[in-house]
Formats: C-alpha cells, sequence, structure tokens
C-alpha cells in the first residue's frame, strides 16, 4: 500500500491530525498519537493549545513523551492537578472542553465508536477490549471530536458490534444526536480524512499525496462515498516531521 | 470481622493489616488512577490466599491482572481494563472471556460517580445523559430518571460503598491524616465511600508535618482504620517525586500475562516468594532504582 518512504503512516496521521486543531483549543488528550498531534500542533500553529488529562491534568506541557495518561511527565510544569471526578464533572460535563480526540476496535460510518468487545452478545465477549475509560463522556460532551485509526476494513465496519461512544446520530435512521457535543468533525486516517455529510454519514474528504481512492474504499467496511471536490492533503513538511521526530525520537509511536 | 475500635493503635504491619481489614467475599477498592497504585497491598492480599473478593477499580491495571490470576477474584467493576499505555490485561480478559469471572461495567465518570455518591452518603449520582445506551442495556445499575426541576432525562448510577478501601500515599501521620503529591485521581472518593480505610505511606511523618502544609492532606484520620509504613508500595506505578512509573514494566507484563505459566511463575517469584515489599525492592536490584529515580526539574 505504501507509495513513499518519506514518512510513516503514523506520522501522516498525527501531522493531519494536529492540523485540524485550532489555536485556543481546550484538548482533552489521550497517550499515543493524540498526544503527539497536540504537542505538534503546540509547537507549530497553535501555541495557546490548553491540552488536559482525563488524570485531572490541566494545562499539561510535557518535556517527554508520556506513556501513559497519568505519567509524571504531564504533572510537572502543568497549570492545575484535580481529581478525576472533578475533571470529568467541572471541566467536560461543564462544557469547559472543546476538543476531544477518540480511537477505538471498531469505527462506523456514522462515527459511532466501539471500543468494549467483538462479538453479537455482550455476555459472551468473542475478544473483549479494555471498554469505555473516559471515551463515552468524551464523545457527548466535547465540543467537536477527532478520531484517528489505522485505515482497514475490519476497523471500519457498517456498523459496530458495540456503541462505546455515540457518533453522529444514534441508530441508522439518522436520528439527531441530542447532546450538548456535536460529535466527530473528522476522521484522519493513514490513507485520507473524512468527515461528515449533512446525513450524519462519514465521507472521503481528503486523500492523502498518492493515495487512490479505490485503495480507501477497499479499505472501508461500507459503501464510502467521497466527496465531489475530493482534495489531496498538503504532504508533511519537513519542519513538522523533526519536530515529531525530536518528540518521538525512538519511533515507539511514530514507527 | 475482629474487634478494630478506635482504640487499637492504627500503626501496623501490612500483614496485621490485611489479615483484618480483609475477609473473603469483600467489595474491595485499591485506589489511585495510574499514580500510587497499592501494588504492595494487592500482592499481601494474594500471599494471604483471599478469595471471592469483588474487586472494583476505575482502571484495573496490572495489580487486579495478578489478582485475578492469583484466584483472589470472582467479580470486577470497571471502567477501563486495559494496560495504560500498552494494550490488554491479558488475565483479566482471559477470564472474562472464558466466563470465569464476573463483571460490571462502567464509563470512567459513572465509576467515579458511584464512587463520589457513596463519598457523600447519597444513594445515587445524578448524571448529563451522555450517549451510553448499549452499557445501559447491558448494565442494569444504569437508569434514567427525569429531572424533578426540569423534567430532562438524567442518568443516575447508584453508590459505591467498598468494605474496604486500600490506598497509597506520600505520607501520613501515625493517625492517618495523609498527603498526596501530583495526581490525586480517586483517592478520596475512595476513601470517603469504603466502609473501612487501609492507608500505606511511603512516609510516617510526625503530625506536625501534616498541619504544616494541610492543603495538601486528601484523607483525614477520622476515617482511616490501619496505617501501614511501605516504601516504595506503588511499584510498578509510580510515587510522584519519590521514584517513576516503571514503564518498561508495564511493557514486559503484556508477555508475561499472555502465558499463563509464566505468570503463575512471575507470581511465585516475586510475590510468593518474597516476605514483603521491603525483599521485592530489593530484588528488583540496583538497576532498576536508578532507571527509576524521578529526573530532576
Amino acid at each position: 500500500m505504501s507509495v513513499t518512504t518519506e514518512w510513516t503512516a503514523a506520522e501522516l496521521m498525527v501531522v493531519n491530525a494536529a492540523r485540524q486543531l485550532h489555536n485556543g483549543d481546550v484538548v482533552l488528550v489521550g497517550v499515543g498519537l493524540p498526544n503527539l498531534a497536540c504537542n505538534l500542533a503546540l509547537r507549530t500553529h497553535a501555541p495557546d493549545l490548553l491540552m488536559v488529562y482525563e488524570s485531572g491534568v490541566i494545562g499539561a506541557r510535557p518535556s517527554r513523551l508520556p506513556l501513559s495518561i497519568g505519567d509524571p511527565a504531564l504533572v510537572e510544569g502543568s497549570l492545575m492537578v484535580t481529581s478525576m471526578y472533578d475533571l470529568f464533572a467541572h471541566l467536560l460535563q461543564r462544557g469547559h472542553v472543546s476538543v476531544g480526540f477518540l480511537g477505538g476496535a471498531q469505527i462506523d460510518r456514522h462515527g459511532n465508536i466501539n471500543a468494549t468487545l467483538i462479538g453479537p452478545d455482550y455476555r459472551h465477549p468473542k475478544v473483549r477490549l479494555p471498554g469505555s475509560g473516559g471515551s463515552q463522556e468524551i464523545a457527548a460532551w466535547a465540543g467537536r471530536t477527532y478520531l484517528m485509526a489505522r485505515h482497514e476494513r475490519r476497523r471500519f465496519p457498517e456498523r459496530c458490534d458495540f456503541r462505546t461512544s455515540l457518533g453522529l446520530t444514534d441508530d441508522d435512521q439518522a436520528v439527531e444526536r441530542d447532546l450538548p457535543g456535536a460529535g466527530p468533525a473528522a476522521l484522519v486516517t493513514d490513507l485520507g480524512i473524512l468527515a461528515p455529510n449533512p446525513h450524519g454519514e462519514l465521507v472521503l474528504t481528503h486523500l492523502h499525496p498518492g493515495v487512490r481512492l479505490e485503495s480507501v474504499r477497499a479499505a472501508t467496511g461500507w459503501d464510502l462515498q467521497a466527496r465531489p471536490d475530493l482534495e489531496t492533503t498538503p504532504p508533511p513538511t519537513p519542519a513538522e516531521l523533526d519536530l515529531l521526530h525530536g518528540l518521538d525520537p525512538h519511533g515507539i509511536y511514530l514507527g | 470481622m475482629p474487634d478494630w475500635s478506635a482504640a487499637v493503635a492504627k500503626l501496623t504491619s501490612l500483614s496485621e493489616a490485611i489479615r483484618r481489614l480483609v475477609g473473603d467475599g469483600d467489595c474491595v477498592y485499591l485506589a489511585g488512577f495510574t499514580h500510587l497504585i497499592p501494588f504492595a497491598a494487592g500482592h499481601e492480599i494474594i500471599r494471604q490466599g483471599k478469595r471471592d473478593l469483588t474487586l472494583a477499580r476505575a482502571t484495573p491495571d496490572l495489580v487486579y491482572d495478578q489478582m485475578v490470576a492469583a484466584g483472589c477474584a470472582q467479580k470486577v467493576i470497571f471502567s477501563y481494563a486495559g494496560n495504560p499505555g500498552v494494550g490488554s490485561l491479558r488475565a483479566l480478559r482471559r477470564a472474562i472471556e472464558s466466563g470465569e469471572l464476573a463483571w460490571e461495567e462502567y464509563s470512567h465518570f459513572a465509576m467515579i460517580s458511584r464512587l463520589a455518591a457513596g463519598a457523600a452518603g447519597v444513594p445515587f449520582m445524578p448524571m448529563n445523559p451522555s450517549g451510553g445506551q448499549d452499557l445501559m442495556a447491558a448494565n442494569e445499575n444504569y437508569r434514567q430518571i427525569e429531572d424533578p426541576y426540569s423534567g430532562r432525562p438524567v442518568v443516575t448510577v447508584p453508590a459505591l460503598n467498598p468494605d474496604l478501601a486500600v490506598v497509597h500515599v506520600h505520607r501520613a501521620d501515625a493517625d492517618g491524616n495523609a498527603q498526596v503529591d501530583g495526581i490525586v485521581g480517586d483517592v478520596k472518593e475512595a476513601a470517603f465511600a469504603a466502609k473501612k480505610v487501609l492507608l500505606t505511606a511511603e512516609q510516617i511523618v510526625d503530625e506536625s508535618r501534616i498541619r504544616a502544609d494541610p492543603g495538601r492532606t486528601v484523607i483525614p484520620g477520622l476515617i482511616v482504620d490501619a496505617v501501614v509504613h511501605v516504601p516504595y508500595g506503588a511499584h510498578p506505578s509510580y510515587a510522584h517525586g519519590l521514584y517513576d512509573r516503571d514503564n518498561p514494566f508495564y511493557q514486559a507484563w503484556d508477555d508475561v500475562s499472555a502465558d499463563p505459566s509464566r505468570l503463575s511463575g512471575w507470581l511465585d517469584e516475586w510475590v510468593y516468594g518474597v516476605r514483603d515489599r521491603a525483599e521485592y525492592w530489593d530484588k528488583l536490584g540496583p538497576e532498576v532504582h536508578a532507571r527509576l529515580a524521578p529526573e530532576m526539574a
């Protein structure tokens, strides 16, 4: 699938996720790729990004790559450490978080996410996954969310086995989601970017450089529609890649 | 349950505290969100062969993976059952997938709302709806009711009042007035929600040290039943400023826990094979100690 060796799939996703962020956003960050995306945005176009972590850390400026959301590196130099209850109640439920990052084992055409189990029967899981953590509330209450995932057919089914976090609609009849947050604003993959159409369905808006539409369709479990004005994302710049290599010098997440 | 009146001195050994405070079949909450996880207490519960426990924790983490593998649990209550930053809790996952272990599942906010209700002495905690229909259908403890004031829907979860909360802290005095540096997570809610509280502390300090910085106190001695001095009691998690999170351990656990016989060998060597946390820490050796020394800011 790879058409270039100038960057890894993970780097492509992180660079494009970082570009989605606005200066001044209050982001509930996860570890791994979202953490890299936020730190890259902070060092490029969004110096006033406020990074918040489920562990209760507000305004984190990690000096090294945190390997868990409770990593001590998140606390040093942050603005505030609060309890987990207060973080979820006072910040997220109260509406102070503008952006959340989410991923999962399955993401369906409406942006519903499954992080709970694989299989049709909750009580007899074929594969038991870790579960919601904070993602159910982040999906509901953050102003908007960005989803990041490798573009694979089994990962992008027509319908999730279980909806851990709600996407754009709460069923296949495209019922309006009645929640404070707007839901997924974009799904950034290693092949391109998907965004919601007016019917609450994720459609392809961007291809990454060198990726063909047919390959994206083949890697998607539903009948993926492409926007007529389909664009190509600008390639990662040397500056962006340099910053990323500085953030993850051992390639733990970037490969 | 033996008599544990206030007249009994709280300061004791970990083995004595676990013997007195943990009964087979109890609901136990080992507190600490990724930070200050009371691993030493978990290992002592394993060594004493406690059985049929309900293990509640927002993030079961490696400590419950180990306790499940050792056969201590009949049920887990959780909101994120993963190895943080690595992947699966493989022993816990095997026990669930094979049907050997009961489980009750929440989102993080619902889980800590249960503790917050328990801590406040109210029967349930209301939350705004958050689109968790599938989880609500799977767990009858979730209810949707009408806000009596606005008529809008509210989701509720019942108070959780564990039989015992175990909390690891940076410093405590002999009466259990306890202070935490860095991430506080769920420790305060867990302690106030529980019927009894066992405190393990990196340092036992004079009461004057607590009084010099009372804003840092998260748990007052009046709710604490036992205080134990357990340096390095949170490894492989961490105690902010004292020792770092042992990330290589968390990564290596993925392979250890993938193989039941290897996992059982690990328990033999590192839990059953050592007397206490001091011996465990010595056994880790100087290279690990040096690796875990926190970087000075």
